[in-house]
């Protein structure tokens, strides 16, 4: 095994409800993320996916929620998440080398010079490595902040929307290097294409007004192919529930 | 191009300056015509380098401990709730203040000397550095706190490795205000008491009616203050050019 792989991560049970003030953002709910597993949250915009995302990264809002969230293994998941965003949240100062030591800087740490390179070599990014973000591509920005996120090594991976602003090719190869490289953690990938939970889901859960729904993964293991039929089926038919509640059709 | 467009607006200038005294005959103790102020300058030259370096001092004292005053300023009230609480209100009122009111006072505290007109070139540049910079410490991009805070990041840290990076665009837009206030700063001084200076020579030669030696002095300065002006901005363009990336 290489270093690069990550501690083993726990399930994670999720039990609550969210507000803004008085009004409701998400009711009571109760999701399990699966144990060294993708779980995939799919739903249209303004479900409160983020919400759970960021109750569950322990991140401030302006959303409150109320309820618990319980890691399997029995300790609290305060400094084992890491968090990547739909913006790479590069530091456009700061080499990618740079943003790579990031985490361990914040926290005054000493930096493990190796640890970086690996990961500039697992997700190719070596001969950028002191090149500054604004002279990378998009693709290439996020495998950096995806080796900015692996480099915190945490066991949990909360991914919000992190391949949605990537052109399609780009975003089917980030979708297989990330899925490689988070082997063993605990993923939330909060999504609102039915593609990539198809691909990518060992548990599919949609997310609506109505509260969640669990959608059964196609039967081969992730990631799947994109040309691969049992996965577009699914695509289709998780396509057809999102349109199909008649609150999110309005 | 933008250097050759200041160049042909000066000689417009020029030329409209030389137009009027050479149609209007004014007098020159009233209006000295563009010739004899380049000639009295340059008979005066030795005069004008020393009252120049006197002046020069000021500013670029006074922009030091301005900007140094108003980035510490700026930092503790980034970081402390209380000390904003405390000290923002503090600082509206020394900014509604006009604070060349404050000329006389500062010459009568501090003397003829360089002291006061330091003073007085820190209070006007203060506040604008400490706004900028403070401004901008409170508009770090929320997605790189939500994940220095994902990261269990020191709130210092924070501070040095994020907030201060990207604030630095604002901070040289405060810079090139104080490059401009400067020399303000510094002549109002002067002008309220002092044996020396470019401000001094510009209220000596004009109680003599020697109105070409003054505007030589007034040119000076004005050169001057564009000079530290231009260098400001090409030390901070960088910064600016990082402020882009930022949006």
């Amino acid at each position: 095994m290489t270093p690069l792989k990550g501690a083993n991560g726990p399930s994670i049970s999720i039990d609550g409800e969210a507000r803004y003030e008085s009004v409701q953002v998400f009711a009571p709910l109760n999701l399990t993320l699966m144990a060294e597993a993708w779980t995939c949250l799919l739903g249209p915009s303004g479900v409160g996916k983020t919400t759970l995302l960021r109750a569950l990264a322990g991140l401030d809002s302006e959303v409150t929620f109320t309820g618990s969230i319980q890691a399997s293994d029995g300790l609290p998941l305060t400094g084992r998440v890491a968090y990547m965003a739909q913006s790479d949240l590069l530091m456009p100062w700061a080499s990618v080398a740079q943003n790579l030591s990031l985490g361990p800087k914040l926290r005054g740490e000493r930096v493990d010079q190796e640890r970086v390179s690996r990961l500039l070599d697992a997700v190719g990014l070596r001969e950028h490595a002191t090149k500054r973000p604004d002279a990378l591509s998009g693709g290439q920005r996020q495998r950096a902040a995806l080796a900015r996120t692996l480099m915190e090594d945490q066991p949990v991976i909360l991914l919000d929307e992190p391949f949605s602003a990537l052109d399609a090719r780009t975003r089917a190869d980030m979708q297989d290097l990330a899925f490689e490289l988070l082997r063993g953690r605990t993923v939330l990938l909060v999504t609102h294409d039915p593609g990539e939970a198809a691909r990518l889901g060992d548990k599919i859960v949609i997310m609506s007004k109505d509260g969640l729904t669990e959608v059964a993964p196609p039967a081969s293991p992730a990631p799947r192919g994109v040309d691969d039929p049992e996965t577009l089926t699914a695509q289709g038919q998780l396509m057809a529930k999102l349109r199909d509640n008649p609150r999110n059709a309005a | 191009m933008r250097g050759l467009g200041g160049i042909i607006a000066a000689l417009a200038a020029l030329a409209i300056w030389q137009g009027i005294v050479t149609l209007t005959d004014v007098p020159r103790f009233i209006l000295p015509s563009p010739a004899l102020v380049a000639q009295t300058w340059w008979d005066n030259r030795a005069l004008i380098a020393e009252h120049s370096l006197v002046t020069l001092t000021e500013i670029l004292l006074g922009l030091l401990f301005g900007v140094g005053f108003g980035v510490l300023t700026a930092l503790t009230l980034a970081m402390s709730q209380s000390a904003r609480v405390v000290m923002q209100p503090i600082l509206v009122f020394t900014q509604a203040l006009p604070v060349f009111a404050l000329a006389p006072i500062l010459t009568l505290w501090l003397g003829f000397g360089l002291g006061s007109k330091i003073v007085m070139a820190v209070l006007i540049i203060y506040f604008p550095v400490t706004s900028a910079f403070f401004d901008g410490l409170m508009r770090t991009p929320k997605g790189f706190l939500d994940l220095a805070q994902t990261m269990q990041a020191r709130p210092l840290a924070v501070l040095w490795r994020i907030r201060v990076p990207a604030a630095l665009p604002s901070l040289a837009s405060g810079l090139r205000l104080a490059a401009v206030y400067a020399p303000i700063g510094a002549v109002i001084g002067e002008w309220v008491g002092a044996s020396r200076g470019l401000g001094y020579l510009m209220l000596l030669a004009n109680g003599r009616a020697k109105t070409d030696l003054m505007f030589a002095a007034l040119l000076t300065l004005g050169i001057v203050s564009v000079l530290l002006f231009m260098i400001v901005k090409r030390a901070t363009q960088r910064w600016s050019d990082q402020g882009a990336l930022l949006r």
